[in-house]
């Protein structure tokens, strides 16, 4: 089947390969989706267009056969390789060789994201989340992208961030002297569309745009002044990669993701 | 040669007001669990906990014993954000040092070779060297490059649970990932082991495991035997973590929501009530290993 017109994959599975181009050409880093939509883009871009890449079990171990998500009943993993945490800053961060895709819990124009507290004081915060945990380090060595089911003003925030948990391209934060080469944010892929980071100085800047979605609408859900790029629609899946996605995420975890788990198009 | 079993409350002895105490394993993994009870049930307070934190710094925060946190992050992993710490940090209870989770393991790493500091670019760019008084310095050499100075993370005490040990503290851990414990133990002036199983002479009984020795005895001081002591987080391979329990300890942090009136069912009068009242060692050796 080579005309996907008749098939109708779902948002999630959309983003999930839009998620995937992010890996595209990568080489041998260790690909890191944080979340079932980002792991499964992980796998799928492994098992497709970029086998290169090195992906753990979720734990400790790497493997050459991306590990389906939740019980696995009589599925083995089998392990080709060993990064367990107490070698991973060594080995995958600190050297470079890893791009992670997260969901932090806000973002600003400068691609500064945090994950560690909203509101308050750094003493007394209004709302204690995660911590930084290793975001700092992630956003100064390696090239990271990020992935966000609810594209609202209140994830891409107004201003900056309530509290920089990762590197961005802020000008007021480059210490001089600093080494801020390793600073590579690549792809933003939410519920309503794609963006990178190649507008003016690394500004935020639209891509493409899922089916039936207006470059207005998203502006209306940012925070902040967004660039136009060369618009483009989100590609839908292929149905060999909504094959590998189904096998991969065998008890539909992913249909969970976006709130009512809508269509990649509106019935209309 | 030094004999170093001791009891749970013999370590805890050992630990005084205002120290800075270390715990190893990571989130809801491998943490030392039976020797926070202990330190539950003493009047130990006024510490500086160091931890990639779990339901350990919970606890500790809950029953107001900590001054000061040093953490990456406090999570139970499967539940993201760890309630008791959030109630502490949305309170304004506890000051901190918030790091990078790689910062953090360099600051074990430069106090275990007493070093005062160790340069690293992680942080620049962020929140943390300004939230955190953390300095720069710059490269005497030709690039001249301006880095965080990450200070040694010095502790008074680390405690870990491992799987093995004998009375000389050779000790033994498993498991796909023991994490930062060998750096935990190197930092710290005395460390002391909790393990699942004690053994006369570690040659005799598991020579063909000399691998797992995952720091050598000359830092570890102390070793007790608390079978199922990481309960309720995971001991690979010998037990998973115990989500129903974590499940019930999150719902406290909400209902009743106050740290006295539910202490007795998460710590126990002694090791032994806590230990019948979770089903005892076969419903924890029963407890599956997650998968990810």
């Amino acid at each position: 089947m080579s005309d996907n017109s008749n098939l109708n994959p779902s948002l999630a599975e959309l983003c999930i390969a839009a998620c995937s181009e992010a890996f595209r050409g990568n080489g041998e880093v260790v690909a890191t989706g944080v979340g079932p939509v980002p792991r499964l883009a992980a796998s799928l871009a492994k098992l497709t267009h970029t086998p290169e890449l090195m992906m753990t079990d979720g734990e400790a171990y790497l493997v050459e056969q991306p590990v389906p998500l939740g019980p696995r009943g009589d599925y083995q993993p089998k392990f080709a390789g060993h990064l367990p945490f107490g070698r991973f800053f060594d080995s995958a961060v600190w050297s470079g060789r890893r791009h992670a895709m997260v969901t932090p819990t806000q973002i600003d124009r400068f691609g500064q994201i945090n994950l560690s507290q909203l509101g308050g004081t750094h003493k007394q915060p209004k709302t204690q989340m995660l911590g930084v945990r290793g975001f700092p380090g992630n956003t100064i060595y390696h090239p990271n992208s990020f992935f966000f089911p609810s594209h609202t003003p209140r994830v891409f925030v107004p201003g900056e961030v309530d509290m920089v948990s990762g590197v961005g391209y802020n000008p007021a934060k480059r210490i001089a002297g600093g080494n801020f080469s390793g600073v590579d944010l690549r792809l933003i892929v939410t519920n309503l569309c794609v963006m990178d980071f190649g507008g003016k100085d690394h500004a935020i800047r639209v891509v493409s745009l899922h089916p039936g979605v207006t470059f207005e609408q998203v502006q209306e859900a940012t925070g902040f002044e967004l660039e136009r790029g060369d618009l483009r629609e989100t590609a839908l899946p292929t149905p060999e990669m909504l094959a590998i996605i189904a096998r991969l995420d065998p008890h539909g975890i992913r249909d969970g993701v976006i709130k009512d788990n809508p269509p990649a198009r509106s019935a209309a | 040669m030094l004999d170093k079993r001791m009891t749970p409350a013999e370590i805890v002895g050992q630990l005084n007001d205002g120290m800075t105490l270390g715990i190893g394993g990571w989130g809801p993994r491998r943490k030392p669990m039976a020797l926070i009870r202990e330190i539950l049930r003493s009047d130990l307070k006024d510490l500086t906990v160091v931890a990639y934190g779990g339901a350990d710094v919970g606890m500790l925060c809950a029953a107001g014993k900590v001054k000061k946190l040093v953490f990456a992050f406090v999570s139970l992993d499967a539940i993201p954000l760890e309630p008791w710490f959030r109630k502490a940090r949305e309170a304004g209870q506890i000051d901190v040092l918030e790091l990078d989770e790689g910062m953090f393991q360099w600051g074990l790493k430069a106090a275990a070779f007493g070093l005062p500091f160790l340069p690293t670019r992680v942080g620049l760019g962020t929140d943390l060297a300004e939230l955190g008084g953390l300095k720069h310095v710059q490269s005497p050499y030709d690039d001249g490059e301006t880095l965080i100075a990450m200070p040694a993370l010095k502790l008074d005490a680390a405690l870990l649970h491992v799987n093995r040990s004998d009375w000389r503290g050779n000790v033994q851990a498993f498991g796909p990932d023991v994490f930062y414990d060998e750096w935990f133990a190197k930092a710290a002036t005395k460390t002391y082991a909790s393990c699942e199983e004690l053994v006369p002479a570690m040659e005799d009984a598991y020579p063909a495991d000399a691998q797992a020795n995952i720091v050598e005895r000359c830092f570890i001081s102390g070793v007790t035997e608390i079978p199922c002591g990481a309960h309720p987080s995971m001991m690979t391979p010998a037990y998973g973590w115990d989500m129903k329990a974590f499940k019930a300890y999150t719902d406290a942090a909400r209902d009743p929501g106050e740290w006295d009136q539910v202490a007795a069912r998460f710590v126990g009068a002694n090791e032994a009530e806590y230990l019948a009242s979770v089903g005892g060692k076969e419903a924890v050796a029963a407890l599956p290993l997650p998968v990810f």
